[in-house]
């Protein structure tokens, strides 16, 4: 099962695991191959787009046009929905083949498990959910940057002797690159043993989030709110701002332990850990539980009854008022530029 | 039914200090507690084994005094503890971690299931479940929220993930790492403390596990800590306080500017 550590001088290659769902290639990716670009320049080494289960043509070359110089696709229908031992043997087999120096993945549910199986298959070093990836300009390391202890220190970590240098990287920590049409790359469509795409592990069924929970950490903009609502009916008032927002429904463990809303949205320590472009919240005091969630949010927004809430500590703007004065006006506000601004044209927001 | 459910002692509060010149965790002087992520699966194991009669095992690696979160699990109602204890197994990180809890699941015999927390509060990777997996080459599912069934030879469970929830079979023996919806702790009884204070918690080395020297700890570990700061929070916010409704709607405009600036209006 263990391989012996491949020296550090017969890796080269900065790797991206690309995730698709349905057939679409998800934005993940585009964020992976913007910092893997980046790493590959760094390094002055190709960087390779890694993507299991079917794909459209459109979609692989999209990765090319975002940064890849090589896409790898394993097509089979057998990876049509991530299933932890196909996955693993199957990127095992390809990590041995060609041998990356770097090999990084989204800190989502699929790279969560598969990288720590790869991590124990290839004999690599992992590190979890990154904030920040670097070139050690002397030894041409990967650096590898996370929060941890709650979001209160960051650690830099490195991996000084086994290959690939793996990690996961916090979604929306990065911006995708804008495509570039000219840039040319090159798909290889590989076939696999087919004893590599067993699973004991069968997928019976699937059931859509009902709601703007379920991707809260990859939305954009997030909308929040605690124990402040007072009682589970009131989501309603945080749910309108939040489709004013196009925005993603969070909420404190003290709501979700209410039974107001389910804990696919719970933002904090026990709950999701996210990093938001805006994180909005009303009616949360920002206990330290939830302040490690909140940790790497690019803006934070917070509207609290108490003066003294520790969200105010942490927060960029913040309004003391009664939430259910301001919600029903801030959201009226929106809504009616909204309506002004669609008006004139078609453009979506986005 | 034979659960295993590997958990760990982490500190108390999010409030720990970090050794800057080796970068490892402070421990001393922080009251510590079992993960509370690792409750989850410590209950939903006592459910499947109250359901359908067996035995459930509380393991854990750390400093001598972790004993007292396996003992804890004791009184939660688990049947047994082992503690993996040596100053060997220090500073290993999910890699070496997972690597010696899996010889000591294989030395302690035949199982049926290995339930885990997601991740601990502390180190946060969620990384040690599926390596579990890995070394001990069982199927593995993460992020379970609910064990639906569980028969003699498979277990059906529902996973949360980004999109929504899946539901999937899984071949026994599997590792299985759970989500707070999993199932709700209960609190140790009074008799199960009593258990627990006299519970035999045999404390197991290198040796009693068979683990070459060179794969354990600090010495076997892939990954290297090289420096740990604390980042400034340096966010200097605009704190606004209306005291009528006039003020309100300018602190409303003042939020409606912002996401302007964002472009997010």
């Amino acid at each position: 099962m263990k391989e012996t550590a491949a020296l550090p001088a017969a890796a080269s290659g900065v790797w991206v695991f690309a995730e698709q769902r349905a057939g679409i290639v998800q934005p993940i990716s585009h964020e992976l191959l913007a910092r893997g670009r980046r790493l590959a320049d760094a390094r002055g080494a190709p960087l390779t787009s890694v993507l299991l289960g079917p794909a459209g043509d459109d979609g692989l070359r999209e990765m090319i046009r975002r940064g890849a110089d090589r896409v790898l696709h394993v097509a089979d229908p057998a990876l049509q929905d991530f299933l932890p031992e196909p996955y693993s043997a199957v990127t095992a087999h390809l990590v041995r083949e060609r041998r990356p120096d770097i090999f990084i993945a989204g800190a989502t549910t699929t790279g969560r498990t598969l990288m720590p199986l790869l991590a124990v298959l290839c004999h690599a070093g992992l590190t979890a959910d990154c904030t920040q990836l670097e070139i050690d300009p002397a030894t041409g390391e990967l650096l590898q940057i996370r929060p941890a202890i709650g979001g209160n220190i960051m650690a830099t970590i490195r991996t000084p002797l086994c290959r690939p240098q793996m990690a996961t990287v916090r979604p929306r920590s990065m911006k995708p690159a804008p495509p570039d049409p000219g840039r040319a790359g090159e798909i290889e469509r590989l076939t696999v043993p087919p004893e590599l795409l067993r699973s004991r592990v069968r997928r019976v069924a699937f059931e859509p989030a009902d709601d703007e929970g379920g991707g809260i950490q990859k939305a954009e903009v997030v909308v929040a709110a605690g124990r402040g609502l007072k009682k589970g009916a009131n989501f309603d008032l945080v749910r309108r701002l939040a489709r004013a927002l196009n925005a993603g429904v969070g909420a404190s463990r003290d709501a979700v332990d209410r039974g107001w809303i389910g804990y696919p949205h719970q933002v904090g320590l026990s709950g999701k850990t996210i990093s938001p472009r805006l994180y909005f919240c009303a009616g949360i005091s920002g206990s330290v539980q939830h302040l490690a969630g909140i940790k790497t949010a690019e803006h934070i927004i917070a509207v609290n009854l108490n003066p003294d809430a520790q969200i105010f500590k942490v927060a960029d703007y913040g309004v003391v008022a009664d939430l259910f004065e301001l919600l029903p006006l801030l959201t009226e506000k929106l809504e009616a530029r909204k309506k002004s601004a669609r008006a004139p044209g078609t453009e979506g927001s986005g | 039914m034979d659960i295993i459910v590997p958990i760990k002692q982490v500190p108390e509060t999010s409030k720990v200090r970090m050794d800057p010149n080796t970068g490892v965790m402070i421990r001393e002087g922080v009251e510590s507690i079992i993960n509370p992520l690792d409750l989850y699966a410590i209950e939903a194991a006592l459910q499947l084994a109250e359901g359908c009669g067996g035995r459930t095992t509380a393991l854990s690696m750390g400093p001598a005094k972790a004993e007292a979160a396996v003992r804890e699990a004791i009184a939660m109602g688990c049947t047994e503890g082992v503690l993996l204890s040596h100053r060997s197994f220090a500073g290993s990180d999910t890699w070496a971690t997972s690597f010696a809890l899996s010889l000591a699941i294989r030395k302690r015999g035949a199982f049926d299931l290995i339930l885990c927390g997601e991740r601990a509060t502390d180190g946060d990777t969620g990384q040690v479940g599926p390596g579990i997996a890995a070394w001990l080459g069982l199927p593995v599912v993460t992020y379970v929220s609910r064990i639906l069934e569980c028969g003699p030879r498979a277990v059906v469970v529902r996973r949360m993930i980004e999109e929504g929830y899946e539901t999937l079979e899984a071949e026994l023996p599997c590792v299985l790492t759970v989500v707070k919806e999993a199932a709700y702790p209960r609190l140790p009884t009074l008799r199960g403390k009593q258990r627990a204070r006299a519970a035999t918690v045999p404390v197991w080395g290198p040796e009693d596990i068979g683990a070459p020297a060179e794969s354990l700890g600090l010495k076997g570990s892939p990954t290297r800590v090289v420096k740990v700061e604390s980042p400034s929070l340096a966010r200097h916010g605009d704190v606004r306080t209306p005291k009528d409704p006039a003020e309100l709607e300018r602190a409303v405009d003042g939020i409606v500017d912002y996401l302007e600036r964002l472009g997010l209006t």
